[in-house]
């Protein structure tokens, strides 16, 4: 399955909306709206952290999906650094990449945009990593 | 002596002041998460819903479905335990939490181990306040779906306390 059929496919990124907007060799750009039924604090607007993180996580696992031959893959671990409120109305962008990959886990480094001068969130995580042998 | 409040009053109080707590999180209702209360122990509940489906064909939860609702229960436990001692010394009414709710902790960091795959059933998740500074706290969360014993995810938190006017400017 490759990683746009692997975006549609996923029933929650779907509810959220999100949009593949990049992809390839170990790097993957994954978008969402910003959607009042996201929102986390009523008194500011702004978005649930947990959706952050979803979207961060989904990203992370198109970017380990893109690593050539890859096949499936799971989180095992994600660490978030919120720096700062996302901004209210504004799309959210996540970047993912591999930073390095094994034959069993890939890490992956992620940050989170609203089209700010800095990334509001940034993430790293260990995915589990299963490529298709080489040999049959 | 003072008459005891009756049970039923004591459990409506605590009920209303929960509700209007969780009621105010968007997301929270999005995702269908309610909470159960013992006494000011709280169990968070995922009710299954197939959008919340990451691997169809496992099938399994979204992992960031997982993050989420470990984020809002450590925020509904902190928020929680915050507000309880004002709420049962009656310094603060149900009717007044809900007509000016407090502010919700921030999260400045948030780290989710993923045990298991999340199975197409309900989860539950409790969390424990480690430490409550005035500033800062530190919350680790549990979940599970059918044995309490077999966790399916964990995550610890950090959160920045809402400063109140008093101590705003109490460094």
């Amino acid at each position: 399955m490759n990683a746009q059929n692997f975006i549609n496919a996923l029933p929650f990124a779907q509810a959220l909306a999100m949009r593949l907007d990049d992809l390839g060799d170990g790097h993957a750009e994954i978008s969402m709206p910003w959607d009042a039924r996201f929102v986390g604090d009523p008194a500011t607007g702004v978005i649930h952290g947990g959706a952050v993180s979803a979207l961060m996580d989904t990203c992370g696992g198109a970017a380990v999906l893109s690593v050539p031959g890859a096949t499936t893959t799971a989180t095992i671990d994600l660490r978030i650094d919120y720096m700062r409120a996302a901004t209210p109305g504004a799309r959210l962008v996540a970047k993912a990449e591999c930073y390095h990959v094994t034959r069993n886990v890939a890490f992956v480094r992620a940050t989170a945009h609203d089209g700010g001068d800095t990334p509001l969130a940034s993430a790293t995580g260990a995915f589990t990593f299963a490529a298709k042998d080489a040999t049959p | 002596m003072t008459t005891p409040e009756p049970v039923q009053a004591v459990k409506q109080r605590r009920d209303r002041a929960l509700a209007s707590l969780v009621g105010a999180v968007p997301y929270a209702q999005f995702l269908g998460i309610y909470f159960e209360r013992h006494g000011d122990e709280l169990t968070a509940i995922l009710p299954h819903d197939d959008k919340l489906i990451g691997n169809p064909l496992l099938p399994a939860i979204h992992g960031g479905v997982i993050a989420s609702f470990l984020e809002v229960a450590a925020i509904i436990e902190l928020s929680w335990a915050t507000v309880w001692p004002d709420l049962e010394a009656g310094r603060i009414t149900p009717e007044e939490m809900a007509q000016n709710l407090p502010r919700l902790p921030k999260t400045i960091d948030f780290t989710v181990d993923f045990l298991r795959s999340g199975l197409p059933r309900d989860g539950y998740a409790r969390a424990r306040v480690n430490r409550s500074g005035r500033r800062y706290a530190s919350v680790h969360v549990e979940a599970w779906q059918d044995n309490r014993a077999r966790l399916f995810a964990q995550a610890t938190g950090h959160f920045l306390m809402p400063q109140t006017g008093r101590d705003a400017t109490d460094h």
